[in-house]
């Protein structure tokens, strides 16, 4: 049987397009056609899923079931009580599947058994429901409508990640057609960005440029001192953070854009991020759909926890308690290996020190010129870049392979 | 105090800004704003009006001037 990975080949746009026609006419004439879209994601999530990858449907399917009676029970005793424990085993329970996921290379070389493409995206999706079933503001399940978020095609290997009651609101009406009409258009101008950005450029730094200054990087182990540092190694850092902007912002563009097409609204992930002036603005611009999840439900919610109970007397402290949790559970989430950790561990340290900063600068006459605008900004790339060489794992082949 | 005048003195004491010159004026955009002072923001609310605002309720559009808070704050009286 045939398997095709999401936005890989020329053959998956071709036949994505070719079978949303029926969708877009339908959406045009301000229609989901509902049967047809459910036999058209079924058929795309065989493909992904199907073939040599058959292990993984299993998983997704033993992942999808396992998530729906985790929420369904939870959501039955929301209805009567509201107990901090059980919501705290609920939320566990919720995010079992991908511990164990993240935790089996550790012990294993092989890879874990209900593990799938996409659990990770798949797991910020299931917990926001716990989270808002606490709140009170998804009050009922509906299991279906649940499946469908889950199970929504376009982002389900990598995100953007939305939000239940947005994709909710988006699913069950047809979008006006003047409105439509301009998602169509975006869809277009995201598609072609997005070969540009993914299959052009994030080609050339990644597959042409990267494996050469890699070798290079790996020819000077012995340099200054035998840390490694040599020329190569920076180019590498510049060249794989170009790459990482450009692959993952151009799967992004694939994914709204036929998000778009199926009149889905799905969130935007990036806004220009190494134009960022310092690193929380950084924040808000890279990977936003990701940065937002957190932002919403670990930071915020950690923080007011600890003001509310007062746990710190400084607001100050609880602000820096919530960044390392924020940021060191983002490095976990992306694996568990000493990169990833030091990945997060390093930014909250960065925006720690750049919240000091601007605290200072409140208190204190700091220059503000196009000059010193233009020192932020490099900074800030230059920052961010160096937190990319650790992400990517080079500095472990440098080091210790 | 009214309604007008606690809001503007708790976004005076979370920001260290007067917003009562320009009440429409974005928070969130000027960066005066951020995640943590949405946090003491909404305890502030609770603690002097005894409105609940969870999280997921808490809109940024919704939120996002002077104005735009007062109008909720009243709604949730």
């Amino acid at each position: 049987m045939i398997n095709l990975q999401p936005y890989e080949s020329p053959g998956y746009f071709g036949l994505i397009i070719g079978l949303l026609l029926p969708i877009i006419i339908g959406l045009f004439y301000g229609k989901r056609l509902v049967i047809y879209e459910t036999i058209f994601s079924l058929t795309f999530l065989v493909l992904t899923f199907g073939g040599k990858d058959w292990h993984q449907g299993l998983a997704l399917i033993g992942y999808v079931l396992f998530e729906l009676i985790v929420i369904f029970a939870y959501s039955k005793y929301r209805l009567k009580r509201n107990r901090t424990s059980v919501f705290i085993i609920a939320v566990l329970l919720a995010i079992a599947p991908l511990i164990v996921v993240k935790m089996t290379p550790l012990f294993t070389i092989k890879s874990s058994l209900i593990g799938f493409l996409g659990i990770s995206y798949l797991t910020f999706k299931s917990v926001q429901m716990v989270m808002e079933m606490r709140d009170g503001a998804i009050k009922e399940f509906e299991p279906i409508l649940f499946v469908r978020f889950l199970l929504f095609f376009p982002t389900i290997s990598s995100g953007p990640i939305d939000r239940f009651r947005r994709f909710k609101t988006d699913y069950v009406n047809a979008p006006e057609r003047d409105k439509y009409v301009t998602m169509i258009g975006k869809a277009v101008k995201y598609l072609f960005l997005g070969f540009l950005y993914k299959f052009i450029l994030g080609y050339f730094f990644g597959k042409v440029l990267l494996p050469v200054l890699a070798h290079e990087s790996l020819a000077q182990r012995a340099a200054f001192f035998h840390t490694g540092l040599s020329w190569p190694l920076i180019e590498y850092m510049y060249t794989y953070s170009m790459y990482l902007f450009f692959d993952f912002a151009g799967y992004s563009l694939f994914a709204i854009a036929i998000s778009y097409l199926m009149g889905i609204e799905s969130p935007l992930n990036f806004n220009q991020p190494f134009k960022s002036h310092n690193v929380k603005d950084f924040w808000n611009r890279w990977h936003m759909s990701l940065s937002f999840w957190f932002r919403d439900y670990v930071f915020m919610r950690l923080t007011f926890f600890l003001m509310k109970h007062k746990i710190f007397k400084n607001r100050i402290h609880v602000s820096q308690v919530a960044y390392l949790a924020n940021f060191l559970i983002m490095g976990f989430w992306h694996g568990v290996t000493w990169y990833y950790i030091l990945y997060g561990a390093f930014h909250a340290v960065a925006i720690i020190i750049n919240d000091i900063w601007l605290r200072f600068k409140k208190k204190h006459q700091v220059p503000s010129n196009r000059w010193t605008k233009g020192l932020a900004i490099f900074i800030t790339f230059n920052v961010v870049c160096f937190s990319f060489l650790i992400f990517s794992g080079f500095l472990n082949t440098l080091w210790f392979k | 105090m009214n309604v007008n005048e606690i809001v503007l003195d708790i976004l005076n004491g979370i920001t260290g800004t007067d917003f009562s010159k320009d009440m429409d004026a974005d928070i969130f955009m000027s960066g005066l704003v951020d995640s943590m002072a949405t946090v003491e923001l909404l305890l502030e609310l609770q603690d002097k009006f005894g409105i609940d605002v969870p999280i997921s309720e808490f809109n940024r559009e919704d939120w996002k001037s002077a104005n735009k808070i007062i109008q909720k704050v009243e709604s949730l009286q």
